[in-house]
């Protein structure tokens, strides 16, 4: 069975049943990050903790990638079986705005303020079978 | 010690498959010292930025090995912006009276793809299709339209307008008016920004003889001013490119303080300015830039555009030569292009392009990644 491993280490709690992205918070100024690093950017303080940044946040702005980036776009697809996908940022409850490709593709699926989850989900499969998992947002699904 | 501007030189933007990068660097100095009067072994001290056509300084195995001082500049596409004021900073500090500031490149077909490490990201974030210019500008003005009301129709204007200016100049790339309806239907590329909206990477050289003021009537009998020229880079919270993350806080652009501090050295206002160079990188952020450089209120251009009042006969000419849409980017030249135009439009040798009302005073501004802007103000 293939494995499941994060594009990039640090990135979301995985594995989880029910990950959450993961961003780092000043311990001068309070001010949180994404993704997490040791400094803080606004006041420069070397003390930062890792913290938890939600699943859930509402959609700041948008768009559409309609074409295929270049290098160092790096997924399974060709230019033939390129689907476009939505972009934007999230307000997340932890108190930053976080860039993420989102599941709606299409402009009518996408409106600023609406609601947002988060979806941990396999973006390429690996030279030896394992899938490489990254971070999504989709609408919240209604209830 | 004032500084002045007594020769300017342009290598057409576009394609010119018969030359290198550096070719068309080499050829815009050529210009720029025929038009001052000058030689290469008359420079003193050279600034000069390619993004992907080579160093700078290699130039001078085109030109000449005189020994002058030659430093290489890179700040993205606001590279022109730092050169010229590295150059205003050396004959400011009374070191040099005589250089020349370059830049040129020549880039590959279609959208820039920027290596993630060169800008301090990881790498995941390019390989899942987040790290492009194209949709940052366009998440950026899809939040400014939601905030400010402002419309497609003012997109489509915007590029209207840079493709007529286009149209009327000589050396533009792109040289046919677009009609509002072509504009209108074009390709959507990355909503709500059409193909028509965007500029695309290019090739090309512009340079600018710069002098001590002081002996400017002995070069020229046409010298113009540089009154000021200011770089800012980003604050924490302004929203600029190749960010995995904004912050809630929201700071003013790099934009609002490079333009703020270089009106505030020239002592003059935005009113005070009859034509101006503002970075088109796409239709959106001329529209952002409109107020971010202080020409208008955030909202209030969709009025200024239905009236038409930064076309070449309006009220505030903006990118009369089509900006960047129209002349593509070339991006260690793209700055210095727009210095080039403001310049020709205060000599009044604008032609079918020509501002009216003799203009004396003109602004440039140029926007680079990762977040900074270079603001110049020339008079004549």
């Amino acid at each position: 069975m293939s494995n499941q491993l994060p594009i990039h280490e640090g990135l979301f709690t995985w594995p989880s049943t029910k990950p959450q992205l993961l961003g780092s918070r000043c311990v001068n100024c309070a001010e949180t990050a994404f993704p997490a690093q040791p400094d803080c950017r606004n006041c420069g303080s070397r003390e930062t903790n890792i913290v938890e940044l939600g699943d859930r946040g509402t959609l700041w702005t948008w768009t559409i990638q309609t074409f295929m980036p270049k290098a160092p776009y790096h997924s399974d697809e060709t230019a033939e079986t390129f689907k476009p996908y939505g972009v934007g940022y999230v307000e997340m409850p932890g108190g930053v705005r976080v860039e993420s490709r989102l599941l709606p593709s299409k402009p009518d699926e996408l409106k600023i303020g609406m609601p947002m989850q988060l979806d941990i989900i396999p973006f390429r499969t690996n030279h030896t079978g394992d899938q490489i998992m990254t971070f999504r947002f989709s609408p919240v699904a209604e209830a | 010690m004032d500084v002045a501007i007594i020769g300017i030189g342009l290598h057409r933007f576009g394609r010119s498959p018969e030359m290198s990068g550096m070719q068309q660097g080499a050829s815009a100095v050529r210009a720029a010292l025929a038009d001052a009067g000058l030689s290469w072994a008359d420079m003193q001290f050279a600034y000069g930025g390619s993004q992907d056509a080579g160093n700078a300084d290699a130039l001078v195995n085109e030109l000449g090995l005189t020994g002058l001082q030659f430093t290489n500049i890179w700040n993205g596409c606001a590279t022109g912006g730092s050169s010229l004021h590295a150059a205003y900073s050396a004959i400011k500090s009374g070191e040099y009276d005589v250089g020349v500031v370059v830049g040129f490149d020549k880039h590959p077909r279609g959208a820039f793809n920027p290596k993630p490490a060169d800008w301090g990201i990881d790498e995941w974030y390019g390989e899942t299709g987040m790290m492009l210019t194209t949709q940052f500008f366009a998440l950026k003005t899809q939040r400014y339209m939601h905030e400010h009301g402002i419309t497609e129709e003012s997109l489509i204007r915007v590029s209207e307008k840079a493709f007529k200016n286009g149209s009327l100049t000589p050396t533009a790339w792109r040289q046919q008016a677009l009609s509002y309806d072509e504009i209108a239907n074009s390709a959507m590329i990355s909503d709500p920004l059409r193909k028509y909206m965007f500029c695309s990477p290019a090739e090309g050289g512009a340079a600018l003889i710069i002098c001590n003021a002081d002996k400017a009537h002995l070069y020229s009998s046409k010298p113009l001013f540089l009154k000021t020229a200011a770089v800012r880079t980003r604050h924490y919270g302004s929203f600029e490119v190749f960010a995995p993350s904004q912050a809630m806080t929201v700071a003013d652009a790099s934009t609002v303080t490079a333009s703020k501090a270089a009106f505030e050295q020239a002592g003059i206002g935005p009113e005070d300015i009859d034509v101006m160079q503002l970075q088109d990188t796409d239709s959106g952020t001329e529209i952002i830039h409109m107020a971010e450089n202080g020409f208008c209120e955030h909202g209030e251009q969709e009025k200024l555009l239905r009236e038409g009042a930064t076309g070449i006969n309006g009220s505030m000419p903006i990118n009369t030569d089509g900006g960047c849409l129209a002349n593509g980017e070339p991006v260690g030249a793209s700055g210095l292009r727009q210095v080039y135009e403001i310049c020709v439009q205060l000599r009044g040798e604008g032609g079918a392009r020509q501002v009216p009302n003799n203009p004396k005073v003109g602004y440039t501004h140029v926007y680079g990644a990762p977040g900074l802007s270079g603001v110049n103000i020339i008079s004549k």
